[in-house]
C-alpha cells in the first residue's frame, strides 16, 4: 500500500489555480458563440438560420446569442460561408430573473458561505453533464478544496443539482428528493437540457427543463457545461460572485 | 463457392418449400425476405444455434396492412457476414411469432416492441411494464405508432410511486430490497429490485427507462441533419461512435464514401473516445472499491483525455464533428502528432496503474471470482463488447466487419476466460492501450486531402443500417427515409441495452456489498440503453 502513497505524492499538485487565476489550459471548455457583426443583413440571416436550436437571432447585420440554447454543434462556425466568432471562456452561470425577482437573494444566507453539500439528480441527461460533474472530483479541479461536497442523500443536501430535461418517469423522484431536503435549499439547473429541454424536450415524454417543476436559483448553460462552468456556478450559489450577466 | 454464399445456399435448400427472396446488397450483406409466417423465426434460431451467428437486433416497422419485422445477425468470422431476415405479419393477426422464446437475446427487443407498438408476441413469457412504466403510462397508447401524436403531452395519472415489483423468490425469510432510482452520489437513475434471503443477492432485476426520451420517435419527420443531433447526443459518452454509425447508414444510402483522410481521422477520433470511456470505466471500478488514490489517478487521466479531445476536436465529447460524408472540420496534422506524443505519457500512466492494481490484494479480493458471467451465459444473452470478451467471446466489429479502413490497423481483440470482474477490468485496460496504439498509428500516416464528400443527391425513399464497435460493444443504427428525405423510422440498438439484459447474471449469487462493484465492471450507460 506504500506504493500508492508514493504514486500519489509523485504526481505532484495538478489542481487548477481557478478561482484565484483563470485556467488557460486548452480543452477545458467547448466555448460559446459570441455576438458577431457581419457584412450585411443577408449574411447575418444565413448564419443565424444554421442554428438548429434557435440560439442565434439576427437583427440587421448583427447576430445575438442566447447561451442558454447553444448546444455547441458548431454549425455556425464550421459550415461553408461566414462564421460566428467563438469564445473559449466558461464563466457562464447566471441567476434567472425568476429567482432574483421573488425575494430569494443568493449569497446572503450564511449557510451557503462555507460548505455546501450537493445532491445530484439525473433527470434524463445524455451522460455528459453527469460526467462533467464527476470530473470535479478529479485532481485537476478538486471540488472539496472550495468547500463543496457531493452527498448521496437529500437529507444532507443544501443544493440540488439537476441535469437533463426531466423525463416524466423522473418527475416524482425529483420532486421527492427536493421535498426531502431541509431549508434553506437551492436548485441549480445544469446544462442546456435542464434549462430548456434542448434536443430532447419538451416532448410527450420529457419536459422542457427543471424550471417547469422546481424554482431554479442558478442556471448553467452548456451542452455539457465544462467542470469550470459548474465551479463558476457553485461560486454564484455560495454568494462568492455574481452571475455572468450582472 | 465462398463460405458466405454457402450459408445463403443452405438457407435456400433448408427452407425450399417457402418463397424466400434472397439478395446481396453488398458482398458482406445478405438480405432474406420470408414473407408471412414463422419462417423468419425458424431461420433466426438456426443461424444462432447451428451457425453461431449473434443476434444483433430487431427493428419493427409499421405498415398499413402488416407489421414488418427485421432481424439482424452477424458472425465472428473473418471476413464476417451480416444477415438480415425480414418477415411480415398481417395486422389482422393478433399475435406475432416470438423469437425470444427460442433465442433469448431477443427477449428485451420484443418487450420493447410491445410497449412501443402495442403488438403481442406469441409465447413470450413476459410482456408489459418495460419502457413505459405501468404506474405512469396509460394502457393502450403506443407511442411509436404513426397515429400517435408525439407533440401531445401525456402526463397521464401523474407520477405515482405505487409500483410494486413482482416477487419471484419464495422462501422463508425472503425479502426484497429496492434501490433507486436516485441512489449513491453520481449515478444514472435505475430502480434495482434485489431479492434475497440474507447475505447474497438471489435475484437482481434492474428496472430501466427512467431516462426514456423517445429518441426514435423524436427523430421521425426530421431531416438527416436534425436526426444527426439526436444520434450524436442521446448518449454523449459515446457520441462519436453513435454519430459514426448514423453517418454510415446515410452514406450507404447516398452511395458515397468519406474521403480517405476523413476515414482515418474517424478511426483516430473513435479510438480517442474509446480510450477516454474505458479510462472513465476504470475510474468507476477503482471508485466502487473505495481505492481513492487509484480513482483519482484514473480521474486525472480521464480529464486529460477530455482536454485533449477538446483541444483537437473543439468539444470535450467530440460533438459536432461527424457529418454524413465525413467530418465537419479538419484536424491539423500537427495537432494529431501532438496528440500521439501526449498519449505516450497517458499510456505509461495507465500501464503503471494496471501494474499497481494487479498487486493490490485488497482490490483484487473484491474483483476476482466476483460477478462471474460464463461464456455460455454471455452467448445466450448475446452480450457484446468488453463484457462479452471478458467471458471469452472473441468478437469485435472492428476486426470481424472492418469499416472506415480499420482493416489497415490490424486491431487486436483482447479477451479473457474467467468472466469475472477482474477479467473485465483487464480487458478494459488492454483495449485502452490498444486504442492508444491505433491512434498513434493513424496519426503517423494521415492521408491528405478533403475531409468531406459532398452528397450529390440526398437519399430519399431508402434505408440502410450502420454498425460500429462503440466502446461498450456493437452499436446498430437503422435508418429509413421517406420520399422527401425525412426520417420515417430510426431504430437504435446500443450496446448498453444488450448488456443490461445480461447484467443480472453477474449480480446473482454474490453478496450485497459486491453489487456496486459488479455494476461498475459492466461499464453500462443508462442514457444509452434508455434512449
Amino acid at each position: 500500500m506504500a506504493g500508492w502513497f508514493l504514486k500519489g505524492v509523485a504526481l505532484g499538485v495538478k489542481t487548477t489555480k481557478y478561482p484565484r487565476r483563470a485556467e488557460q489550459a486548452p480543452g477545458v471548455s467547448p466555448g460559446l458563440p459570441r455576438p458577431t457583426r457581419f457584412l450585411d443583413a443577408a449574411q447575418a440571416q444565413e448564419v443565424a438560420s444554421r442554428c438548429p436550436t434557435g440560439a442565434l437571432s439576427a437583427s440587421g447585420s448583427e447576430v445575438a446569442v442566447d447561451a442558454r440554447k447553444c448546444i455547441h454543434c458548431y454549425r455556425c462556425l464550421r459550415s461553408d460561408g461566414a462564421a460566428m466568432s467563438w469564445s473559449d471562456d466558461y464563466d457562464w452561470a447566471d441567476v434567472p430573473e425568476s429567482a432574483t425577482g421573488q425575494g430569494r437573494p443568493l449569497g446572503f444566507e450564511p449557510r451557503f458561505r462555507r460548505s455546501v453539500n450537493i445532491l445530484v439528480v439525473d433527470a434524463g441527461d445524455c451522460g455528459a453533464c453527469l460526467n462533467e460533474i464527476a470530473q470535479l472530483a478529479a485532481p485537476q479541479y478538486n471540488l472539496h478544496r472550495l468547500g463543496f461536497f457531493l452527498t448521496p442523500t437529500p437529507r444532507h443536501a443544501d443544493l440540488l443539482m439537476v441535469v437533463g430535461p426531466v423525463t416524466d418517469a423522473m418527475r416524482y423522484p425529483l420532486l421527492a428528493a427536493y421535498e426531502a431536503m431541509p431549508e434553506p435549499k437551492r436548485v441549480m439547473a445544469v446544462g442546456t437540457c435542464a434549462l430548456g429541454g434542448s434536443v430532447f424536450g419538451p416532448s410527450f415524454i420529457a419536459g422542457g427543463g427543471v424550471a417547469e417543476l422546481l424554482p431554479v436559483d442558478v442556471e448553467v448553460p452548456g451542452n455539457p457545461p465544462p467542470p469550470l462552468a459548474i465551479l463558476h456556478a457553485l461560486r454564484v450559489v455560495s454568494g462568492q460572485i455574481r452571475g455572468a450577466r450582472r | 463457392m465462398t463460405p458466405r454464399e454457402l450459408i445463403a445456399t443452405e438457407i435456400r435448400s433448408r427452407w425450399s418449400e417457402f418463397p424466400l427472396t434472397v439478395e446481396w446488397p453488398a458482398p458482406d450483406r445478405l438480405r432474406i425476405d420470408v414473407g408471412e409466417g414463422s419462417t423468419a423465426v425458424d431461420i433466426a434460431e438456426w443461424l444462432v444455434d447451428e451457425r453461431g451467428f449473434v443476434f444483433a437486433g430487431m427493428a419493427v416497422r409499421e405498415h398499413r396492412r402488416y407489421w414488418r419485422i427485421h432481424y439482424l445477425f452477424y458472425d465472428h468470422g473473418i471476413p464476417g457476414l451480416w444477415i438480415q431476415v425480414s418477415s411480415d405479419t398481417s395486422r389482422e393477426q393478433p399475435l406475432i411469432p416470438s423469437l425470444a422464446s427460442r433465442v433469448h437475446a431477443a427477449d428485451w427487443h420484443e418487450r420493447e416492441a410491445e410497449d412501443h407498438f402495442g403488438i403481442l408476441f406469441e409465447g413470450h413469457p413476459r410482456l408489459g411494464d418495460f419502457v413505459l412504466h405501468d404506474e405512469e403510462w396509460p394502457e393502450g397508447i403506443s407511442p411509436m405508432r404513426k397515429s400517435f401524436d408525439a407533440s401531445e403531452r401525456i402526463l397521464s395519472r401523474g407520477t405515482r410511486p405505487d409500483w410494486s415489483p413482482r416477487r419471484i423468490l419464495q422462501e422463508p425469510g425472503a425479502f426484497a430490497m429496492t434501490v433507486g432510482p436516485i441512489y449513491g452520489g453520481l449515478s444514472e437513475p435505475v430502480h434495482f429490485l434485489l431479492e434475497t434471503t440474507g447475505e447474497n443477492v438471489v435475484r437482481a432485476f434492474p428496472r430501466l427507462f427512467f431516462k426514456y426520451r423517445a429518441i426514435e420517435k423524436r427523430a421521425e419527420g426530421l431531416d438527416v441533419n436534425g436526426a444527426l443531433l439526436l444520434a450524436e447526443r442521446f448518449s454523449a459518452t459515446t457520441a462519436f461512435a453513435s454519430s459514426f454509425a448514423f453517418c454510415q447508414a446515410v452514406e450507404t444510402m447516398a452511395d458515397i464514401e468519406a474521403p480517405p483522410r476523413a476515414r482515418t481521422l474517424r478511426v483516430l477520433l473513435a479510438e480517442l473516445e474509446r480510450l477516454r470511456r474505458h479510462v472513465g470505466s476504470i475510474r468507476g471500478i477503482c471508485g466502487s472499491t473505495a481505492l481513492a488514490v487509484a480513482e483519482s489517478r484514473a480521474g486525472y487521466l480521464e480529464e486529460e483525455l477530455l482536454r485533449l479531445s477538446g483541444e483537437i476536436g473543439g468539444h470535450r465529447y467530440l460533438f459536432g464533428l461527424n457529418v454524413p460524408g465525413g467530418l465537419a472540420a479538419d484536424l491539423a496534422d500537427g495537432a494529431c502528432r501532438l496528440l500521439a506524443e501526449r498519449l505516450a505519457e497517458i499510456e505509461h500512466a495507465l500501464a503503471s496503474l494496471r501494474r499497481m492494481l494487479g498487486t493490490t490484494s485488497s482490490f483484487l479480493d473484491r474483483l476476482e471470482e466476483v460477478g462471474v458471467v460464463t461464456s455460455e451465459e454471455a452467448g445466450y444473452h448475446g452480450l457484446v463488447g468488453p463484457v462479452a470478451r471478458a467471458s471469452n467471446i472473441v468478437c469485435d466489429l472492428r476486426a470481424a466487419h472492418p469499416y472506415s479502413g480499420y482493416e489497415r490497423f490490424a486491431v487486436a481483440v483482447p479477451h479473457e476466460e474467467e468472466g469475472d470482474g477482474y477479467a473485465r477490468l483487464r480487458v478494459l485496460f488492454d483495449e485502452a492501450l490498444e486504442s492508444a496504439r491505433i491512434i498513434r498509428s493513424a496519426a503517423r500516416d494521415l492521408p491528405s486531402g478533403a475531409v468531406r464528400t459532398p452528397i450529390e443527391r440526398a437519399p430519399r425513399n431508402a434505408w440502410a443500417f450502420g454498425a460500429v464497435e462503440a466502446p461498450g460493444g456493437a452499436s446498430i443504427h437503422w435508418l429509413w427515409l421517406d420520399e422527401e428525405g425525412r426520417v420515417e423510422r430510426y431504430r437504435i440498438v446500443p450496446p448498453s441495452f444488450v448488456n443490461w439484459h445480461g447484467f443480472h447474471l453477474a449480480a446473482e449469487g454474490f453478496a450485497f456489498q459486491d453489487f456496486p462493484i459488479i455494476l461498475s465492471t459492466f461499464a453500462l450507460s443508462v442514457a444509452e440503453s434508455d434512449r
